[in-house]
């Protein structure tokens, strides 16, 4: 049944028939023809945010948070280059999005029309593909193709652009699965006698560590399942980096905490001294291996990753394995129990014994006060009251905030944790907990925010507010840039160049002004009351949380250092710290 | 500080290790890159290569198949054996590109490359040019009483010859069209 409409309607129809219930979006000129169709029906709900950028971070927020694509409308020239922020760190973090943009029409292209931008110029690099669609009778199949590519390989951020006439004009509506898309078929299945290799490798070693990333997330549930059987049934210890957080439960026993930058002491003294590495999902990113050429220099490196081009790209790997996590995994522990479930289990109690000296150091360690609040015990106490919350979903900013989350939040099952990963975008973290939210209406959404990065994309309140997301936006308040100082302090000589967080708003009074509520709190004694008010009240909360402006988050790994020459912070001061870690601070 | 014994002005001190690690021989490799002929899949291939600081030493496009719209794209690089090989995966990665060959690697291959080159000069200048266009083989495809326009196709290495004789002769103008190259063999 051949179906002639609109472009505008072809639009909301391929929408529909790809399962679309959630769009993000910004109307303007060359989009009203969409909008006006949006208008006249009910299947899909639009949340009108406040920027574009708000709505990318919305939509990857949306995205992560259910394993399905963020879908986002945006007009021409501002519209779209508002968008490319968003676009960028969806590429960065492989995070499926599908964005329309408006375009002048196709006979005004290139005349520097009203609000004409290059769009799929400027958006090539940060996007896995584009397309502007120059005919009405290509728009369908154009929209299906978006979805397949976003969705399907390794995921990430396309964008369609529009011209305005083309969504004018008619033509034939082509369901999805009247598409093909021949040229982009990753293959998902990884080569059996690879895959057999590594099932040897992982009967003999004797410091083996699973390094998990993102990829198990991306790949879907079934693979963060298949990781937890895999590690539970060798015992193996797991590390993960930011983005793989949850993958496999803080509270399993083989968890031994993110590795990287500001990851655990015992997570890279493992992979510093293991003799088999297994990256699954997870690409050797600068913040994770430290100085290349002393990275992990005794072990056998084997790969998985959907991703070819990930492969070989920073750390020389032995063992590369192109292929679908899930898929890899699911073979894996097949070939694994056929050959009768080996290990070399004497080699592996020795490793857990020198792990858990490691652990003794507790890295963590820092000097609570009864004066100030620390941002660790700020963290350590929302962990506490939100624990029992199985619908946790927690988003952040950029800085030192982030990094203490990712210590002191504890994530027990994945795509609960929300963070720009990879490009590192203050300004993420509050409309990602608005994208969260508008997918789990019910869940507990909270943002752990720095009070500069809140700022830079706040007027997405008013979106929380008007569409009643009752996100809570947990701010530890240092009246710094604080990463951007704790740097300044290490590494340029104490010189805090425009680092300080001058003329802030009264938060406060911001929510009330934005009709939401608010509350200070900076005495220790009264943060519970304050986390639990945030947390019952049935509405949007910013709880400003007056912390210590001066601390430092350890440990580190400066950049272009091995991971054996970490700084561990307060932890060397104390009695905890024996003989091992005493040489390394 | 003191704590980080890192010296003053060490790379350390930026957000990211400034040595290649990888630091090895460069080689020079001829890739063949069949992709759909769409709007913009020429800039997806460039703009990798400048995007991610990666060389491009020679560059010919064309459809080859205008029912099903390919086109060819023979790119000559430059690179560590570490570079080439994410170069590689890296055009894989691009949504039109259907295939990746390095014809470099596969097994032999013929490289051919077209030149135009024009001599100015009288006398006996242009008698040798000319006697030196025959031995190259090379056709003159224009003429006027002060001048010549030779086309040449070879290697780009006899060209790169041609064109060192032709420079003492009166070469004022010069095109090459880049490598085109195929693997040998059935
Ligand atoms: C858009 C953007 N600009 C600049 C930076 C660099 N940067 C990284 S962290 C940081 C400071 C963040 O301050 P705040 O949000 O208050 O968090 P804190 O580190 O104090 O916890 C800056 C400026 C960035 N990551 N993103
Ligand atoms: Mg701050």
């Amino acid at each position: 049944m051949s179906r002639t409409m609109t472009g505008a309607r072809m639009v909301i129809e391929a929408l529909r028939d790809q399962g679309v219930d959630t769009v993000f979006g910004y109307p303007g000129g060359a989009v009203l023809p969409i909008y006006d169709e949006i208008f006249q029906q009910n299947d899909i709900k639009h949340i009108l945010v406040r920027h574009e950028q708000g709505a990318v971070h919305m939509a990857e927020g949306y995205a992560r948070s259910t394993g399905k694509p963020g879908v986002v409308l945006v007009t021409s020239g501002p519209g779209a280059t508002n968008a490319v922020t968003g676009l960028t760190d969806a590429l960065l973090d492989s995070i499926p999005l599908v964005v329309l943009s408006g375009q002048v029409p196709t006979f005004l292209i290139g005349t520097d029309g009203f609000q004409e931008a290059d769009t799929v110029g400027i958006t090539r690099p940060c996007t896995k593909h584009n397309w502007l669609v120059k005919e009405t009778d290509d728009l369908s199949a154009t929209i299906h193709k978006a979805f397949h590519v976003a969705t399907s390989g390794r995921p990430g951020p396309v964008l369609v652009d529009i011209p305005k006439d083309v969504q004018f004009a008619t033509g034939e509506y082509v369901g999805p699965k009247q598409i093909d898309t021949p040229s982009y078929q990753p293959a998902k299945k990884g080569d059996l006698e690879a895959i057999t290799r590594l099932v040897e490798l992982m009967e003999k070693a004797e410091r083996p560590i699973l390094y998990t990333g993102g990829g198990v997330i991306n790949s879907g549930p079934a693979a963060a399942q298949l990781l937890r059987e895999l590690a539970d049934a060798t015992g193996f210890p797991l590390t993960s980096t930011l983005m793989g957080l949850g993958a496999y439960p803080a509270s399993g026993k083989n968890w031994i905490g993110m590795l990287g930058m500001h990851g655990l002491y015992e997570a890279n003294m493992a992979m510093h001294d293991c003799d088999l590495m297994i990256a699954v999902g997870a690409r050797f990113d600068d913040r994770i291996t430290g100085r290349v050429k002393d990275f992990s220099p005794g072990s056998v490196k084997v790969q998985i990753d959907i991703d070819s081009s990930s492969i070989n790209k920073v750390i020389h790997v032995d063992l590369p394995i192109v292929g679908d996590v899930g898929h890899v995994l699911e073979d894996m522990l097949k070939i694994w129990k056929a050959r009768g479930r080996k290990t070399n289990a004497e080699g592996v109690r020795k490793w857990w014994t020198q792990i858990e000296q490691w652990k003794a150091v507790k890295c963590l360690t820092y000097r609570n006060s009864d004066k100030v609040i620390k941002p660790q015990h700020a963290l350590e106490r929302l962990q506490a009251l939100t624990a029992h919350r199985k619908d946790r979903y927690i988003t952040t900013e950029v800085g030192q905030h982030q990094m203490w989350a990712a210590q002191f939040l504890h994530f027990e099952d994945p795509n609960r944790w929300m963070t720009s990963g990879g490009l590192g975008t203050m300004g993420y973290g509050l409309p990602a907990s608005i994208g969260v939210q508008v997918a789990h209406p019910e869940a507990l959404v909270v943002n752990v925010a720095g009070e500069a990065s809140w700022l830079m994309n706040m007027q997405e309140m008013g979106t929380a507010v008007q569409f009643r997301a009752p996100v809570k936006q947990f701010i530890l308040n240092n009246e710094r840039l604080g990463m951007v100082r704790q740097w300044q302090q290490l590494l340029h000589g104490e010189r805090y160049s425009q680092s300080w967080s001058e003329s802030l708003p009264d938060f406060v009074k911001l929510a009330e002004a934005f009709g939401c509520k608010g509350r200070l709190v900076s005495d220790p004694a009264e943060l519970d009351d304050a986390i639990q008010e945030m947390l019952d009240y049935d509405g949007p909360f910013i709880l400003d949380v007056m912390v210590e402006k001066h601390e430092n988050c350890f440990p580190m790994i400066p950049s272009g250092k091995p991971h054996n020459e970490m700084i561990l912070g307060e932890a060397s001061t104390e009695d905890a710290i024996t003989g091992v870690g005493g040489a390394l601070v | 500080m003191a704590a980080l014994k890192i010296e003053k002005g060490a790379s350390s001190h930026s957000a990211y290790d400034l040595r290649d690690p990888n630091a090895q021989t460069i080689e020079s490799h001829t890739l063949a890159v069949l992709v759909d002929n769409e709007a913009g899949v020429l800039a997806r291939v460039i703009g990798l290569f400048s995007g991610r600081g990666f060389n491009i030493d020679s560059l010919t496009v064309a459809e080859v198949d205008h029912l099903g719209h390919r086109s060819r794209i023979t790119i000559v690089t430059r690179g560590t054996p570490a570079v080439i090989e994410q170069i590689k995966a890296q055009l894989g990665r691009i949504i039109p590109v259907h295939e990746v060959h390095d014809l470099t690697v596969e097994g032999p291959s013929v490289e051919r490359e077209l030149g135009l080159f024009k001599v100015s000069g009288k006398g006996d200048k242009r008698v040798e040019a000319l006697r030196i266009a025959e031995i190259f083989r090379a056709n003159v495809v224009d003429s006027t009483l002060e001048s010549f326009v030779f086309e040449m196709t070879g290697t780009p290495e006899k060209l790169d010859a041609f064109a060192e004789l032709m420079r003492p002769l009166g070469l004022s103008d010069l095109a090459r069209t880049g490598v085109a190259a195929l693997a040998r063999g059935a």
